[in-house]
């Protein structure tokens, strides 16, 4: 239960930490909360020569608003979007994720961005950023870049982050006045991944009627018409979207990715 | 493989700590075998289990997932820091009066995370106390007799505030 021997750094620039990760080839891995990384070098599932530390980049903190959107920080932590000391996008949508991630005491340290970046698919912001269809920002020796959830997200434990670069913050897109939501997890236990998670977002001023299958066994399975779904709960078209999500297999698996999506739509809120 | 030392500064209940460690020693480890502060207890040490939760810059952390070179500039209180402190006082006498700890194994992790309870959310009912439990495993009291006693001082501390 002890690490294998690792080097560690801190820098304060984005620029010394994107350097640092790509002159080790794979060997140095970032590090935000240390909330994942920290079980995984723990187990020595993982064993970098490196660990560079990104909570000194101050923009990596930074949360700021336009009228059109929210932009966090990678390293924003899931306690700070739990407390709403930074701005909610998503008429409450967010912080009610939040509030439900593991325990507070790993809430305090888990950012968003490691979160996404290891990309469990178990993960609640792996689900929720792919309903959102969240923008990622990504930066690396050549600049910047800019990608949506839907080809950030690979698969389990995959992204499109090239080895010598640091995602950099998430934008969000604010929800209109008449938006509601709904969103489902199951756990075994309060607080532990998901065993399933099913998510609904209508916001008819922009256009969007859409639902979300988490917790399955890639990356997120997004319904981008979820007429049918997230409106009026059409059983028949649920358990297609559930089967489409790669979830049809296995009787238990089926049942709780189904009524994760239907309480989800049940629950929609009107915030 | 040549390990790195690293050097690190910080305080823990208030006092300076200036050490050179390596980057793997995590802060539980440290805090055990370097400072002999014993309070902060170590269960699975990837997270799951709370018993070696403390608090790091005022709020709750697990000691488990902090490396201690990480801590440069932090405050970190133990246990052992909060002997003093006026709501662990009063925890520790409603831990004892409701029967909350047996074999006090988890009971460090426990006295931290019911601190924070009672100051972060002074209304919490009793499913909501049990929610935020969720993350301290005891596995030989049961956590009736906890649930009393952060719902005891929640009391007690309405009636002097
Ligand atoms: C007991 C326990 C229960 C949990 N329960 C849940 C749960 O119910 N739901 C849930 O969603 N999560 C849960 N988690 C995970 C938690 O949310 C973590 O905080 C999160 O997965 C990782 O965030 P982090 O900031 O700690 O990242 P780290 O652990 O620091 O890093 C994770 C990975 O991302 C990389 N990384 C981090 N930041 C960046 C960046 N900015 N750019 C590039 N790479 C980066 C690291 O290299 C590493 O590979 C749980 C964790 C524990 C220990
Ligand atoms: S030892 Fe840290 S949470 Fe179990
Ligand atoms: S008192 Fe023994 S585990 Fe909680």
């Amino acid at each position: 239960m002890k690490p294998a021997a690792f080097d560690y750094d801190r820098p304060n620039d984005l620029a010394a930490a994107t350097s640092q990760i790509a002159q080790g080839d794979g060997m140095v891995k970032a590090m935000a909360g240390g909330q994942s990384l920290g079980a995984m070098l723990n187990l020595r599932l993982a064993q970098p020569q490196g660990v560079v530390d990104l909570r000194s980049i101050q923009e990596l903190s930074s949360a700021t608003e336009t009228a059109e959107a929210v932009t966090l920080g990678a390293c924003v932590t899931h306690a700070r979007i739990e407390d709403r000391r930074v701005p909610d996008a998503t008429r409450g949508l967010m912080p009610k994720v939040a509030a439900d991630i593991a325990y507070r005491a790993i809430r305090n340290r888990g950012t968003i961005g490691g979160s996404l970046v290891h990309a469990d698919p178990a993960a609640d912001w792996v689900s929720t950023l792919s309903l959102l269809n969240a923008t990622a920002i990504i930066g690396g020796p050549n600049g910047r870049r800019e990608m949506r959830m839907e080809e950030f997200l690979l698969g389990a434990f995959e992204t499109a982050l090239g080895m010598d670069e640091i995602l950099i913050a998430v934008r969000i897109e604010k929800f209109s006045a008449n938006a509601r939501w709904g969103y489902w997890k199951f756990c075994r236990k309060t607080g532990e991944f998901a065993e399933a998670i099913g998510g609904v977002l209508i916001d008819p001023a922009r256009k969007i009627c859409r639902a979300v299958i988490g917790a399955t066994n890639g990356k997120p399975y997004v319904i981008h018409d979820a007429r049918g779904i997230a409106d009026q709960f059409d059983a028949h078209r649920a358990m297609q979207a559930v089967e489409a999500a790669g979830m049809g297999e296995d009787a238990y698996e089926r049942q709780m990715h189904f009524v994760a999506l239907q309480r989800a739509a049940a629950a929609i809120h009107t915030t | 493989m040549a390990v790195n030392k690293k050097p690190v500064s910080f305080q823990v209940n208030g006092r300076t700590i200036q050490a050179t460690l390596e980057p793997r020693l995590h802060l539980a480890d440290f805090l055990r075998d370097h400072e002999h502060l014993t309070g902060t207890h170590i269960g699975c040490e990837h997270g799951v289990c709370g018993a070696c939760t403390l608090e790091i810059d005022g709020v709750p952390a697990r000691a488990c997932l902090t490396y201690t070179v990480s801590c440069e500039g932090a405050e970190v209180r133990t246990i052992e820091g909060l002997e003093h402190d006026p709501v662990m006082v009063q925890l520790r006498a409603a831990f004892t009066s409701e029967h909350a700890l047996q074999c006090g194994y988890c009971t460090p992790g426990m006295l931290v995370t019911a601190r924070d309870i009672v100051l972060r959310l002074p209304d919490a009912d009793e499913a909501r106390i049990r929610k935020e439990l969720s993350g301290n495993l005891c596995r030989c009291t049961g956590y009736v007799g906890i649930v009393h006693a952060i719902q005891k001082v929640q009391q007690q501390r309405k009636v002097t505030t």
